[in-house]
């Protein structure tokens, strides 16, 4: 089955390598059709950005942007303000937010999971030029969220893709796939 | 020389596959000059030889047409080159690519499809590489990344080959593969060695054996010179075809030599894509023929040389045929409509074209069902327009 997973964030913040590392991770945990990609802006450090993922245990033949995800992913819910995150979601679909707020202080008509993402990045010391870096936090858990991809498989994909840094990512990333509240 | 590489499978962008596949060839010289979207190409290589994988020789140039110079330069010199470029570079290394071809010189480049200003776009449109149909490169289109690494290795096996010896342009779509990642499986430096044998230039500079080649000349031989280009393009054909067989039964992906039929066997009607819109036509083409609609599909992979035999074949069997085109020839319509039309030329069936998705604007499912749904009536009733512009506000289809 086709899982379509939209990322929302501000640019630095990583979500296109959250999508990447999800497409890795996918694959690594059995997966035959992987894909992500970034959404064609122009990005500039702060500015909303979007990263796309596809997933299927079929190859994806599939080349056009999502428009109608299973799960949205919020890096900074800051941009809640100014984009519908919501946008196109599937009825059953999931909105996983950082927050340290529970999903039931949110009123979205639709599952909400939220992971105090910022604060797991801190304490793990993930951060670019002293900004908390809360992509890996994130996917984590995510992951703990979607069926067919491994936490195992995520930090191998860290590990491969990180080198030095992998360690804490890794470590944010189980983390974070602990704490995710559903 | 590079260092032993084993087969792996990873998950990479299309630039990254660009990369990678120069770097499996072992070229000996890259000379590029960055612009986005193809930059990580000329980065991701400049890393290959930082960390010593390869001992190429990295040339950082001033400008694109220098580039191109270099890469002409080195491969008259007896190197294998490669280079890659977009949009406004590639419009730059114009006047270059015309050299590289009448010399004969197998460069192979890889360009990433990107709209060529105005205005500023850094997104997807074939406006860059369809101009340059003239000057004497093979041209080819790629649907996915693992197309884009496998291609790259076939580039350097057909430009290569005796009887071809031009050089090999392989396009990918901008951001759509280019930024993209995917699972691409790439072959050890092994076998590509097996596949792809050392560079036997034909005629070498040499400071022992002093020569200088593409002086002037006068109009007593060049004609003879644009014929045997023109017969070398020719012949192309049929050694795209041998490699890519080759290919296939080495590697076990087939790519079908200059075109791929989709469905096509019994269908009524036939689009012909370009490029990464294919992949979406074939998810299009099979919901449609679920609903028993008898449509088919072509994958245009090479411009140059045109394959108008093997559109032609399956024109002879269709009631009506569309081809999709990311750039215009304005006032004339798409690149790839003018050449379909004249490849069947005399036929008795509507052909139209449809443009979709020019400056990068996202090509969904829904437009290519337009396109059919266009083609499917108009094997019923004779069309009133032969251009469509699909999803443009102003027109009305």
């Amino acid at each position: 089955m086709l899982k379509e997973i939209i990322f929302y964030g501000r640019g630095g913040q990583g979500a296109v390598t959250a999508a990447n590392l999800l497409a890795s991770a996918a694959l690594k945990s059995g997966n035959r059709g992987v894909q992500a990609f970034p959404f064609f802006g122009a990005e500039r450090r702060g500015a909303p950005v979007k990263a796309f993922a596809r997933i299927s245990n079929e190859e994806i033949f599939l080349r056009s942007q999502i428009k109608e995800p299973d799960i949205v992913v919020v890096l900074d819910t800051g941009i809640m303000d100014v984009i519908d995150v919501t946008a196109g979601l599937k009825k059953d679909g999931i909105i996983l937010l950082n927050s340290y707020k529970k999903p039931v202080d949110f009123s979205f008509p639709y599952k909400v999971a939220t992971v105090d993402a910022t604060s797991i990045a801190l304490k793990n010391d993930i951060r670019v030029g002293g900004i908390p870096v809360v992509n890996t936090p994130m996917v984590g858990a995510l992951v703990r969220i979607l069926n067919g991809v491994k936490l195992e498989a995520l930090k191998e994909a860290i590990r491969e893709r990180f080198g030095k840094i992998a360690e804490k990512n890794e470590r944010a990333v189980e983390e974070a796939y602990n704490k995710v509240i559903l | 020389m590079i260092e032993k590489l084993p087969a792996k499978k990873m998950v990479i962008t299309g630039d990254y596959a660009a990369a990678y596949g120069a770097l499996l060839c072992d070229v000996d010289v890259v000379a590029a000059y960055p612009i986005t979207p193809q930059t990580l190409i000329v980065e991701e290589f400049s890393t290959f030889v930082n960390d010593g994988i390869t001992d190429a020789e990295f040339i950082m140039v001033e400008s694109e047409h220098s580039a191109m110079s270099a890469c002409i330069a080195a491969q008259a010199a007896g190197a294998r080159t490669f280079t890659a470029t977009s949009s406004q570079g590639l419009a730059l290394m114009h006047e270059m690519l015309f050299v590289a071809s009448a010399l004969r010189l197998p460069v192979v480049m890889a360009v990433v499809n990107r709209t060529l200003a105005a205005p500023i776009g850094i997104w997807c449109e074939h406006n860059d590489s369809m101009p340059e149909r003239d000057s004497g490169w093979i041209q080819m289109s790629c649907e996915d990344n693992q197309e884009v690494l496998d291609m790259i290795i076939m580039a350097y096996k057909i430009g290569e080959n005796k009887d071809v010896l031009l050089p090999v342009m392989p396009c990918l779509d901008a951001f759509i593969l280019s930024h993209t990642v995917e699972p691409v499986e790439a072959p050890s430096s092994d076998e590509v060695a097996e596949f792809l044998p050392k560079y036997e230039p034909q005629a070498i500079l040499d400071p022992d054996k002093p020569m200088a080649i593409g002086t002037f000349t006068p109009p007593e031989y060049i004609q003879e010179l644009r014929y045997q280009t023109h017969v070398a393009m020719e012949k192309a054909k049929d050694v795209i075809k041998k490699v890519t067989k080759e290919f296939a039964s080495k590697f076990g992906r087939d790519y079908h030599g200059l075109i791929e039929e989709y469905r096509c066997d019994d269908a009524d009607v036939v689009l012909m894509t370009i490029g990464t819109v294919t992949g979406t036509a074939r998810e299009v083409v099979d919901e449609l023929r679920q609903k028993g609609k008898k449509v088919g599909l072509i994958k245009l992979r090479f411009y140059r040389p045109f394959p108008a035999e093997e559109i032609r074949k399956i024109a002879e069997n269709v009631e009506a045929f569309g081809v999709y085109d990311r750039a215009i020839s304005y006032g004339s319509g798409g690149p790839l409509f003018i050449e379909t039309r004249h490849a069947l030329y005399g036929l008795d069936l509507p052909v139209l074209n449809f443009l979709a998705g020019l400056g990068g604007r996202d090509v969904v499912k829904g437009d290519v069902e337009k396109m059919y749904e266009i083609l499917l009536k108009a094997k019923e009733e004779k069309p009133k327009e032969e251009i469509y512009w699909i999803g443009t506000r102003g027109v009305e289809i």
